[in-house]
């Protein structure tokens, strides 16, 4: 790494992953970039490279971005075989060329996981996570018909704590981290969330029963408790709430089985 | 669906019954541990142990089918679940660093499987005679128990009964140093196997938090050690010489 | 001429939305889910619209080019979301945020529009909190409040810096609730690129599925666009890179006016630019200034040496010298044109000159730097990221970048546009926020528009449309303008010349801020108008657009929104250059008092500009909608 404030421009090798679309042959190329400004940011490196390949009529490198400030969990490369690349709790936007030395060789690739099919070079399909939310990760309230915000008031430790959770910009970096690719941290961030809240109590057994079932039959892995997920979490976000969730998923199995369910009467005229 | 579809069916059910599982093997394998430890006292207190888990009989059983059953249903979901994940990453990754999984997490399956290939060779060596047979317990002399065989102090076996002489065949098969050497390297492995495991066990039951990780952490290494060097101490004292067989003359005199 | 009819209902300012509401028409349940409604993005307007309207039972079909609905620029947003809440006890009302917002409009939007917004402010954090939205609370598990600009009350509700972020998901869990339900139909990697109008109804939308790259026709009784603001005119903002002005200036070229462009609001703390490659400017939250004191150095040699070193008496305060009584909280045109002139002067810092300091260190002494982290730390940890300096040490260095654009697509008190059955919401539209908008009411406006206005009076129209007369895709229109498109982009892909599209855009985003920036002159504005022109013919005919359009070609979106941009940038330029006046984000230098404040002319400029095209190639026409206060009294803005 150079040091931190160093502006002495770096030349290093890009060696990334190409593949025209989901079914065609993918391979590793490298492209040389000379004169990097340490102040550069990593997208930007690439803009700077897709230019330049643009103008010797290649196609440029496809790369998923858009706010490139860490929260819309858009962009999503893996950098020398991390999620999001060297840096502790950032998103591959907020990657600086300071981070790397002269010389160095970057490879960069697409997050890889089955759930989240390739489109193109580094760009892969995540809408599994959204799947997962559209089965359950909400709280069932019709507009206009929510009672004063401050009539339930929300011991503060719960309110941070599903912040903590809530922090979450779903970029899949979880997915990619995790050796048998499991969404257990997105999942669980969204199912704390709500669950650590009163206003979530009412359909806190079926969000997580439905939302886990989900998340199984989208093809994820399964967590083996090795936090490689919150380590690669560009939110830091921790693996306790996998522990929340589990027990959550656990406490809900059970009454779900057991709990009588009301007779399904309907109103009158 | 039912409990039981949520819990054989799910990710994370199939992880609690691993868990489940987990903890009834590593509650077996402390109390054989603790039992095996008597080999340290007079031959007695093994034999007479030996002897008292035989005469439990029926209740022996429920104990061997719980266990066999816990091992099946371990290495079902183990199965399962790695299967699982192997698809759940068709395509590899050219290059993938490990951020912070520990060794022993990454070893599960490797440590899983030989701790399988040893318990089988276990039970086939001390439990059918399979191996070694001319120094399998039911080769060896009868041993006549010198004092009674206590339970939380009430006498369980009493003085003079003959028994298996599990002291001898435990000494006799581990002069081996093949068979030594394997021991010891399954039980490292066990104990590498729980170094995760018992730590990933809370995680999965949910009763983990980063509040008190380190402290679990610490309890759960400390756990390992003591199990490895407790089940050291056997094969050890014997290749080094502090374990002989008893003269076998008393316990020829009995027969 | 456009019809520019605003609908304002009769009656006393705190009247009119409830009486508007029970006089409008109104769908019944049985019918709603005969008619389709066509929701374009999803940020905090289009995703609470699109949920709202497919939970009273219409058909919803929502279109987003990003692959997630819950990517829209909107979780950008850091600071907070006002709401007349008062909460704090501190003499807010509906009546002080309605005034505070007018007045911080530069008296430039519609009484009646803001009045309503501050009404519906109070609903909007109900449903939030019930959504399961964790804003910041205090020790007894009530809600907290901070400040934000142009404000003395504390009625910014937040969730850390991340408000935007936890309202658009909030919005989005209700969205994709009613996806899972069925009742919203999503379209996820699909870029709106033309309007289609048939009887001069908008009956539907042409989108590119950016995936594929095939051209699709989607017809609907009536379109909402919710697609944000055009900032990225200037190319470098704090917008994310995606965000564009395509589906608002296609709409504009299918007949739609657009109201107010030179409207824009420029930011006075962003991280500064640090070298040409640069893609994208960093916003430091408003919420700084609650603690932070800005300062440049008195004299010019002070520049360049060490923000430490240099002693209380050789520091400018100016915000605080020039607004004592609302000092670093200024509104934004104020306190970012109160940076360009101390950097005009030569006194601005960092290697490039174009940056003043925010300073932490009383705040520090005050609140220990444990205090700080806890209200700042992740924006503290941004501003390290970005220029490896740390902000508890030195001061930031900060300069204004644009951030937000006031004006948009004209829409009537129902949020219609001249072209029935066309609505827009949000950032889109040019509605309630006038000639510049106040901290935290962007949200509180996106989510007033989804939540709570458009599920009344979208109504209105439908139940003067007979279900079922929705025309079918296969009508000659819309098989016309899916041509269109087609056309357009094998042009696009056939010019091979020999720049990248992001040359254009930079040029295009140099040539807006030297000309229509922060400061605007008659002469800037003129040159301007032949620089880009000119400009964008240089683009169609040597732009390089490589690949094919038969695949995911991130190129050729770019291409597409850059030619957008090279003709709106004309228009800004020409709304500017006729606006002969200063107001708010818009600042002519011809037009300010001896301070240096704004000067507006409400004898021959209170009115919106809404500009209605008149094909290729021929001179926009300038319509007018009058601004009659019927309550308020226009009068200088005074935030001494
Ligand atoms: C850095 C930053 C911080 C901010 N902080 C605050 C704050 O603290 N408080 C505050 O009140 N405001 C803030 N704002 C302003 C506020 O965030 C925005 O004005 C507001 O969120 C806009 O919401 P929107 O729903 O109108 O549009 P957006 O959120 O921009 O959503 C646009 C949607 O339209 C879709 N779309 C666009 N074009 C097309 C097309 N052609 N086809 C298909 N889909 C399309 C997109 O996919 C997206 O879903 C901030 C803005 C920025 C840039
Ligand atoms: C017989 C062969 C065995 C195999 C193949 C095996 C395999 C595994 C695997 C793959 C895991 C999951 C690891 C993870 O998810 O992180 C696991 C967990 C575990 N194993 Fe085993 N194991 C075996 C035997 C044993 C034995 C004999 C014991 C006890 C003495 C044991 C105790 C545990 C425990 C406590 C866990 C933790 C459960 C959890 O993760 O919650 N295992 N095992
Ligand atoms: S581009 Fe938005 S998180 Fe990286």
């Amino acid at each position: 790494m150079v040091a931190e404030n160093s502006t002495q421009p770096i030349s290093v090798t890009l060696r990334v992953w190409r593949q025209a679309g989901p079914a065609a042959p993918g391979k590793f190329v490298d492209y040389p970039a000379t004169n990097v400004s340490p102040h550069m940011s990593f997208l930007e490196l690439l803009d700077v490279v897709n230019d330049g390949l643009t103008l010797k009529g290649e196609e440029p490198i496809a790369f998923a971005h858009d706010c490139r400030e860490g929260i819309c969990g858009t962009c999503s490369c893996t950098i020398n075989g991390k999620p999001h690349g060297p840096g502790h709790g950032v998103a591959t936007c907020q990657i600086y060329m300071r981070a790397f030395s002269d010389g160095d060789v970057i490879i960069v690739e697409p997050f890889r996981a089955r759930a989240f099919p390739l489109v193109k070079d580094l760009v892969v399909d995540r809408s599994a996570f959204d799947q997962i939310i559209q089965a359950g990760g909400f709280i069932s309230v019709r507009t206009g018909a929510a009672p004063d915000a401050n009539s339930i008031p929300v011991p503060k430790g719960d309110a941070d704590l599903a912040m903590d959770a809530a922090a979450c910009i779903g970029c899949g970096a979880c997915v990619a981290a995790c050796k048998n690719a499991s969404a257990m941290l997105f999942v669980a961030a969204k199912v704390s969330q709500l669950g650590l809240l009163p206003q979530g109590q009412p359909e806190r057994d079926s969000r997580v029963l439905a939302m886990v079932g989900t998340m199984d039959a989208l093809g994820f892995g399964n967590c083996t408790n090795q936090y490689e997920c919150s380590a690669a979490c560009p939110k830091a976000i921790s693996h306790d709430f996998i522990a929340r969730m589990n027990r959550d998923y656990l406490k809900a199995s059970v009454r779900a089985s057991f709990k009588p369910a009301a007779s399904s009467a309907t109103g009158g005229a | 669906m039912n409990l039981a579809g949520r819990i054989f069916g799910s990710s994370i059910g199939r992880k609690v019954i691993m868990a489940i599982t987990g903890v009834i093997l590593t509650g077996f394998v402390i109390g054989h541990l603790v039992g095996n430890l008597q080999i340290f006292a007079e031959p007695d207190h093994i034999n007479g142990y030996g002897a008292f888990l035989h005469q439990l009989g029926p209740l022996l059983w429920v104990a061997r089918i719980v266990l066999i059953a816990s091992a099946v249903l371990h290495i079902w979901a183990a199965t399962v679940l790695t299967m699982e994940n192997h698809a759940a990453r068709d395509v590899k990754y050219g290059v993938k660093h490990t951020l912070r999984a520990t060794l022993s997490s990454r070893l599960m399956r490797v440590s899983g499987v030989v701790v399988l290939a040893f318990l089988i060779y276990h039970l086939a060596h001390f439990t059918l005679g399979f191996t070694q047979a001319a120094t399998f317990k039911e080769s060896l002399p009868l041993y006549t128990l010198g004092t009674d065989f206590k339970v939380a102090g009430f006498i369980t076996v009493r003085a003079g009964t003959p028994t298996f002489d599990v002291y001898n065949m435990v000494v006799l098969g581990f002069q081996k140093p093949v068979v030594s050497l394997f021991y010891i390297i399954a039980v490292g492995l066990l104990s590498l196997h729980l170094l995760h495991g018992a730590d990933s066990m809370f995680q999965t039951m949910g009763w983990r938090s980063e509040k008190w990780a380190g402290g679990l952490r610490k309890i759960v290494v400390l756990f390992c050690l003591v199990y490895f060097v407790g089940n050291l101490a056997i094969p050890g004292a014997v290749l080094l010489g502090k374990l002989q067989p008893h003269e076998p003359a008393r316990a020829a005199a009995t027969r | 001429m456009a019809q520019l009819d605003s609908r304002i209902p009769a009656g006393p300012l705190a009247e009119k939305w409830r009486r508007h509401k029970t006089e409008i028409k109104l769908v019944n349940p049985a019918n709603k889910r005969k008619y389709e409604i066509i929701v374009v993005g999803a940020g905090l307007a289009g995703a609470s619209a699109a949920a709202t309207l497919a939970e009273l039972g219409y058909k919803v079909k929502s279109f987003v080019f990003h692959d997630s609905p819950r990517r829209a620029h909107s979780i950008a947003a850091q600071g907070g979301i006002n709401a007349a809440k008062n909460y704090q006890n501190d003499g807010d009302s509906v009546h002080r945020l309605f005034y505070d917002t007018l007045k911080g409009g530069d008296y430039r939007s519609r009484e009646a529009n803001v009045h309503r917004l501050a009404e519906v402010s109070v609903n909007i954090i109900d449903q939030c909190v019930a959504q399961g939205v964790p804003f910041a609370r205090e020790y007894g598990g009530l809600l907290a409040n901070r400040s934000f600009g142009g404000a003395q009350v504390s009625r910014t509700f937040y969730a850390r810096g991340q408000t935007g972020q936890q309202l658009l998901l909030g919005a989005y869990s209700a969205l994709s609730r009613m996806i899972g339900a069925g009742g919203v139909e999503m379209h996820t990697n699909s870029e709106m690129l033309d309007l289609v109008v048939i009887d001069g109804h908008a009956k539907g939308i042409v989108v590119r599925n950016l995936l594929t790259g095939a051209i699709e026709t989607y017809a609907a009784d009536a379109v909402i666009l919710a697609t944000g603001g055009y900032g990225n005119v200037f190319n470098l903002s704090t917008y994310a890179r995606g965000s564009n002005v395509t589906a608002s200036w296609r709409a504009y070229k299918r007949g739609a006016c657009f109201a107010n462009p030179c409207y824009t609001q420029i930011h006075p703390t962003c991280i500064p630019v640090s070298g040409d490659y640069q893609s994208k400017l960093t916003l430091m939250s408003e919420s700084l200034r609650n603690d932070g004191r800005i300062w440049a150095p008195k004299k010019k040699e002070d520049a360049k040496k060490d923000p430490n070193s240099i002693p209380e008496a050789d520091r400018d305060y100016y915000l605080e010298r020039m607004y004592p009584s609302f000092g670093n909280l200024a509104p934004r045109d104020i306190a970012s044109r109160a940076a360009k002139r101390v950097c005009d002067e030569g006194r601005g810092v960092g290697e490039t000159g174009l940056g003043v300091y925010l300073d932490f260190a009383d705040a520090i002494k005050r609140l220990g730097e444990a205090g700080v982290r806890e209200r700042y730390g992740n924006l503290f940890d941004i501003y390290h990221e970005i220029t490896a300096e740390s902000a508890y040490q030195v001061p930031m260095r900060i300069f204004p970048a644009v951030h937000y654009t006031m004006g948009g697509l004209w829409v009537d008190y129902n949020l219609m546009s001249n072209v029935p059955g066309l609505f827009v919401l949000g950032e889109a539209n040019f509605s309630d926020h006038g000639a510049n908008r106040l901290g935290a009411s962007a949200l509180m406006q996106g989510l007033a528009d989804g939540y709570f206005v458009i599920p009344y009076t979208i109504g209105d129209y439908l139940a003067g449309q007979k279900p079922g007369s929705r025309p079918s895709v296969d009508a000659p229109e819309f098989k016309a303008a899916a041509e269109n498109i087609r056309g357009m982009t094998e042009r696009f892909l056939q010019i091979k010349g020999k720049e990248p599209v992001s040359h254009y855009h930079k040029r295009l985003g140099k040539i807006l801020w030297e000309h229509c920036g922060m400061a605007r002159t008659r002469a800037t504005l003129t040159e301007a108008l032949k620089l880009i022109p000119a400009l964008r013919e240089e683009f169609w005919a040597n732009v390089k657009v490589p690949g094919s359009a038969d695949t995911l070609n991130q190129s050729l979106e770019q291409a597409g929104r850059v030619a957008d941009f090279l003709e709106l940038g004309e228009l800004l330029c020409l709304d500017a250059l006729t606006r002969e006046e200063s107001c708010g984000g818009h600042f002519r230098e011809e037009y300010q008092y001896p301070d240096g404040e704004c000067k507006r002319d409400d004898v021959n400029f209170a009115h919106v500009a809404a500009w209605e095209f008149q094909g290729a190639g021929k001179a926009p026409l300038r319509n007018i909608e009058p601004l009659n206060y019927e309550f308020t009294k226009m009068s200088v803005r005074n935030y001494k």
